[in-house]
């Protein structure tokens, strides 16, 4: 029977990605999460492997194909249990696609192939230690001088923030609200910029950053399409981004439903299986309704994007279901394991510990619920 | 020069084998399947091959049902250039395999045939000895190194006492061993390039070849299982139970 969006095409990727998690990746993630940062090598095998390039333009050294192929990378990914490498690894899917879709020729060139090559690491820098939802408002101030800019102000909590080398950073080039918004590819090696690291409950192998611009001289030829028109950049930006935050959502929850369901079969209590108790198969039962739920849901959205429509209130309401969904199910997941699943190093209790970050990062439950409201006109 | 490579699929290595309640094979239905991982090294080599100027054209062969056309598209990502696919629905033994991949290396001109060196399903290890021997052309098996020059190739292998190295003349055949090379990961868009690439399909008739079995299975059973094992507290309790057993 043929799927309605997935080919043997994506099946043959999705092989090829699973030899890679499970060569590349799956031994050496703990050793990474305790590390809290990826080694750079990954992102060249990464690259080698055909994963970074995907959905980004065939004329920067990407591979065009629809929604679905970010799925199964986030699928695949996703079977390590660790919510940072997906973060850090795939830092550049926020970082880069406003320099491939907005940028001109020569900034494709230096910012976009070398990153997809994975020569070169990508952030996306919007939140300020003064707030991230408001995003209309950030105060990081660029002023024009010559042929550059001289930026000052911090970001705050940016993703692969402390290893990136090309940082697309959202400034303040004109007056308040939206209309004064521009976004500037920072390079790391700008003099002025520091970094420290910031420590957290979750997504330990990425490296979470504050960064700090202390008259930093960014060249205009840096600054990604018009003077204030940054803003309508950043927000087509985010509908990607939460598609794929939704994904992620999806493929943890089961990663979490299948590591529960391996586990009640196994697990002996009172004289048999943990799964020949109805209570714990009415969970199991539960848990793979919700996923199934979100799952379809994630499919349409998928498909819509595909067909080049921008659902904002749908991606909202499908980034805000398929999150606090996640937030269900590892719950249960963890009640499933006992004891097992609160010691560090079972999947379960990794994830249990990244379902808040995805509640809150790419736009915040609350923001998503007012911006779907806005959206549909209430 | 063209060199040919034979691509077998088989239930894929990650699959749990299980054996069919009438002991008839093992089950099929349902079960991943993909290219026997000796035939990507396989491929993987014809493609470095190509890479270092040494080969033009690389074709891939395969017997078998109409399932098979997934492993050829499989060979075309890798890198090759067109794909033959000798259809037989009914089971194909070693020699049957020979036979028609003898005839299409003969009929290709092939200078080169590689494969793997056994399927990871019956782990026969005999289609490329036969195809040399049918062709009465040189063999050197289990290769660890390749290296092609001219007219001849130096093959590499792996025997118990360390390395021998063997020069055969081409047209050769060659079966690869698993430290060869490691397989790359195949892109995306090689992934989708290959879908555009032609495959010929041919019957066992049109190579002059007749479905031969010189073996019947007569029962297919799983190993038995391990017996569960005892615990032992002590070493006195360990010594007394080898003796028991007999075993010291
Ligand atoms: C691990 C991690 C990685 C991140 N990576 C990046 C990155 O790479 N780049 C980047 O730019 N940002 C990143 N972020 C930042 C993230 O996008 C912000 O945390 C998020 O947008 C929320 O902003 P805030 O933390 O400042 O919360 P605030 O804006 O201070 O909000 C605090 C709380 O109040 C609620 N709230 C705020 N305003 C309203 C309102 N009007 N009505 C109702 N409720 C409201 C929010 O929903 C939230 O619950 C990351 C965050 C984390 C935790």
């Amino acid at each position: 029977m043929k799927h309605p969006f997935y080919t043997e095409d994506h099946e043959a990727f999705r092989q090829q990605l699973r030899r890679f998690v499970e060569k590349e990746i799956a031994p050496n993630i703990d050793k990474w999460e305790a590390a809290e940062e990826l080694p750079r090598e990954l992102h060249r095998k990464a690259a080698e492997a055909g994963l970074l390039q995907i959905g980004f333009p065939e004329a920067c050294g990407g591979a065009e194909v629809d929604p679905f192929y970010g799925i199964v990378v986030t699928e695949e990914l996703a079977r390590a249990g660790s919510g940072g490498l997906i973060a850090s690894l795939m830092s550049h899917g926020i970082g880069t696609p406003p320099v491939a879709h907005v940028g001109n020729a020569e900034q494709k060139e230096r910012f976009v192939r070398p990153v997809l090559a994975g020569e070169k690491i990508a952030a996306l820098a919007i939140t300020e230690p003064g707030g991230g939802s408001d995003v209309a408002n950030i105060r990081t101030r660029a002023v024009r001088d010559g042929d550059h800019y001289v930026v000052n102000g911090s970001k705050t909590f940016i993703t692969s923030g402390m290893r990136a080398d090309f940082i697309t950073t959202a400034v303040r080039t004109g007056g308040d609200g939206m209309g004064g918004v521009s976004l500037l590819v920072i390079e790391g090696n700008t003099p002025g910029l520091t970094r420290s690291p910031l420590h957290k409950m979750g997504w330990w192998c990425s490296d979470t950053a504050t960064l700090y611009f202390d008259n930093c001289r960014v060249p205009v030829a840096n600054r990604i399409g018009p003077e204030n028109a940054g803003f309508m950049a950043i927000m087509m930006n985010f509908n990607n981004e939460r598609l794929m935050l939704a994904a992620q959502a999806w493929a943890f929850a089961q990663v979490c439903y299948e590591e529960s369901l391996a586990y009640a079969r196994e697990r002996q209590t009172f004289g048999k299986p943990l799964i020949r108790n109805q209570v714990i198969r009415h969970k199991l039962v539960d848990m793979r309704t919700r996923n199934e739920a979100v799952k379809a849901n994630l499919d349409m959205a998928a498909w819509r994007i595909g067909q080049k429509q921008f659902p904002v209130a749908e991606l909202s309401m499908l980034k805000n279901f398929a999150t606090t969904s996640l937030e269900w199910v590892a719950n249960e997941a963890m009640q499933i394991f006992g004891g097992a699943g609160y010691l560090r190093g079972a999947k379960v209790e990794r994830i249990y510990r990244e379902t808040k970050v995805l509640t809150i990062g790419g736009g915040s439950l609350e923001i998503m619920k007012d911006l779907a409201a806005k959206q549909m006109g209430y | 020069m063209k060199v040919l490579v034979s691509v077998k699929r088989v239930v894929d290595y990650n699959v749990r084998i299980q054996v069919k309640s009438d002991g008839s094979g093992v089950v099929t239905d349902g079960v991943k399947f993909s290219m026997n991982p000796f035939d990507e090294i396989a491929m993987e080599e014809a493609v470095r091959l190509r890479e270092k100027g040494k080969v033009t054209e690389i074709v891939a062969v395969t017997i078998g049902g109409a399932k098979n056309e997934e492993t050829l598209r499989s060979a075309l990502a890798f890198g090759a250039d067109r794909a033959i696919h000798i259809k037989e629905e009914g089971e194909v033994q070693p020699l049957t395999a020979a036979k028609a991949f003898a005839a299409v290396l003969k009929k290709e001109g092939a200078q080169l045939f590689l494969c793997g060196k056994q399927a990871i399903d019956d782990d026969a290890n005999q289609t490329g000895q036969m195809v040399a021997s049918l062709l009465d052309i040189a063999q050197a098996t289990f290769a660890s190194k390749v290296e092609v020059d001219g007219s001849k190739a130096q093959i590499t292998r792996e025997i118990d006492a360390g390395l021998e190295t063997l020069e055969v003349d081409l047209p050769a055949v060659v079966s690869v061993d698993l430290r060869l090379n490691e397989p790359r990961y195949l892109k995306l868009p090689d992934i989708m390039k290959a879908k555009k690439k032609p495959i010929e399909t041919i019957g066992l008739g049109d190579v002059g070849v007749a479905v031969e079995a010189g073996t019947k299975t007569v029962k297919v059973a799983p190993p038995p299982a391990r017996a569960k094992g005892v615990m032992v507290k002590t070493v006195d309790e360990l010594v007394s139970a080898l003796k028991a057993k007999g075993l010291v």
